[in-house]
């Protein structure tokens, strides 16, 4: 059999892009290796009521285990009905997001079902029956592609790294009542607390606005958060690591080596150099645009636009242009 | 308590990497410990400070090179090192397996590993491990408190944060955090040298995913400068709009 299972991620009962790009891999190497595309999705119950929109990505059956005590994220009870599935499956290969729940479960899945991983993938071809994928190290200095001696090939994909193609699958969604044994949890989520309504992970925005020391001070993210609010949804604020090791921003914004890797379709950097660090985290972003007073910045060198001049006369006007212009569309 | 901490060398951070064939080239890049690893060293640190007994044990897997990591550690403040010598590859269940066959009969309450390698960048070592030898896991920890037998760990998610709490014994995969690192004094490093770095062969596994290729990322196009300025802005968003279909 050659068959390939994603695994889905639904939040409120949602299915963003994450889940759709998965899919999107996981109909694209079904089709090279001649077998069908399955969708496997965790929640709680009612979670499976907008799980039919994956068939437009390729998903031919979508099942959707529900659980009262499935509706948020617990690796303990995922990593057993996840490996259980794959399990039953018998699948050439597994796709999940590189999302924060992605990075943490599809290790757990592999050791579970002792075959290897390659995670944070930015393409997936196969050869010859084989899954082959090509993954940024080195942060993103290098690329590295690695073929698969087992199956099933358990991959997680980068966010934003694919376009997942428009399919007309069945997208039948079948649900099944998973056993959950909540008093054998061992890690349990004591609080939850959202930065702010609507807010986007840096990693996985589709533009994202970040800012670096030529900021100056932090209460000046108030022109950054202009421009990420001129630029509409799905943006996230992003960091320099040195402001970040200064205390203005939080780690999670860190973009770069020991913060996060990006790959947005549209990147600013405001008032960053560039350091080697840096671009390495970003360097895939589809598009950049750089704002530096020097015009000798090593960011200029990877930007596909940039500016020289003041940010602070530069960023509000850019804000400005971009809120007229989204609102004439 | 007694902790274990896993760790690698890698090479350094701000290192220019350039690739050779198969590999990378090493000849005048700096090495260190991957900074992920240095930050769940000084956790631990921490955590033997403020109880005021137990042990920190270093371990790693690699070849004899690593003991330069080692004793780096050691020169922070750990107890001990122990050396898995072994090939690293990709296939980080191998790795995993390697360390979870020397960690499985250790009845430290907490291992404690860097979220992620610094080189090969593959996050997964520390949750395999986890699984391997049964304990649970958190991963993405800033800073955690030990208290009745259980980890507090706090941790960054998309968009907000979470305070998790795991029994123990359990493996946290450290990520950075309120505490840097701390740098190894004269003192510390005269002291490390005495301290016990053990060295026993690993058992490594065939590795099941193989290095086909290693190639620099493809250069980016030429890019260009708009202008000077605010005035340069109508054009920047033309361009965004009309040539990179980004608005």
């Amino acid at each position: 059999m050659a068959n390939v299972l994603a695994f889905v991620e639904q939040r409120d009962g949602q299915f963003g892009s994450a889940a759709r790009e998965a899919v999107g891999v996981a109909a694209s190497l079904a089709e090279s290796l001649g077998g069908s595309v399955h969708a496997l999705a965790l929640g709680a119950p009612g979670a499976s009521a907008s799980a039919g929109v994956l068939g437009a990505v390729g998903a031919e059956v979508i099942a959707v285990g529900e659980h009262e005590a499935l509706g948020e994220y617990n690796p303990e009870a995922y990593v057993d009905i996840v490996a259980d599935r794959i399990r039953e499956g018998g699948y050439a290969a597994v796709i999940f997001a590189a999302t924060g729940l992605g990075k943490d479960l599809a290790p757990r899945v592999a050791a579970r079902l002792d075959v290897p991983l390659a995670t944070d993938v930015t393409s997936v071809d196969a050869v010859g029956g084989s899954v082959s994928v090509t993954r940024p190290v080195f942060s993103g200095k290098a690329f590295a592609t690695l073929e698969f001696d087992a199956a099933p090939a358990i991959v997680s994909i980068r966010p934003n790294a694919f376009q997942p193609a428009e399919r007309s699958a069945a997208g039948g969604v079948e649900t099944f009542a998973p056993a959950v044994d909540r008093s054998a949890w061992r890690v349990r989520v004591v609080e939850r607390k959202s930065a702010s309504e609507g807010a986007v992970d840096v990693a996985e925005a589709s533009v994202v606005v970040s800012g670096g020391r030529g900021m100056k001070e932090p209460s000046n993210w108030s022109l950054l958060e202009g421009l990420r609010d001129a630029l509409g949804s799905d943006v996230a604020l992003g960091a320099s690591r040195a402001v970040v090791d200064a205390g203005w921003r939080p780690h999670g914004e860190q973009v770069g080596q020991t913060g996060k890797t990006v790959a947005p379709k549209l990147y600013f950097a405001v008032g960053i150099s560039g350091a080697i660090q840096h671009l390495a985290g970003m360097r895939t972003a589809k598009t950049i645009v750089a704002i530096n007073r020097d015009a000798d910045a090593p960011i200029f060198s990877v930007a596909d636009y940039g500016i020289v001049g003041d940010l602070f006369e530069v960023v509000p006007r850019l804000a400005e242009e971009i809120a007229a212009l989204k609102a004439g569309d | 308590m007694n902790v274990i901490v896993c760790v690698k060398r890698v090479p350094d951070t701000e290192a220019r990497i350039r690739v050779d064939g198969a590999g990378i080239e090493t000849s005048g890049i700096k090495y260190d410990m991957s900074p992920y690893d240095a930050f769940a060293l000084e956790a631990a640190l921490r955590l033997k400070e403020a109880a005021g007994d137990g042990e920190v044990v270093l371990v790693t897997l690699g070849d004899t090179s690593s003991q330069e990591t080692l004793r780096k550690g050691l020169a922070m403040g750990a107890d001990r090192a122990i050396l898995l010598t072994g090939e690293v590859t990709f296939d980080g269940l191998a790795t995993a397996k390697a360390l979870a066959a020397e960690l499985e009969g250790s009845d430290a309450p907490l291992f404690l590993f860097g979220i992620k390698a610094a080189d090969d960048d593959q996050q997964q070592v520390g949750p395999m491990v986890a699984t391997l030898t049964g304990r649970p896991c958190v991963t993405g920890v800033s800073s955690f408190e030990v208290a009745d037998g259980k980890a507090v760990c706090h941790r960054e998610v998309e968009g907000g944060s979470e305070v998790i709490e795991v029994d123990l014994p359990a493996v946290l995969c450290m990520t950075k955090g309120p505490n840097e690192p701390r740098l190894a004094a004269l003192k510390g490093i005269m002291a490390a040298k005495k301290k016990p770095l053990e060295e026993k062969p690993a058992v490594v596994a065939e590795p099941r995913v193989r290095l086909t290729a290693l190639v620099e990322p493809p250069a980016r196009p030429e890019g260009r400068i708009v202008g000077e300025g605010p005035g340069a802005v109508p054009e920047l968003v033309r361009l965004l709009r009309e040539e990179a279909n980004a608005l």
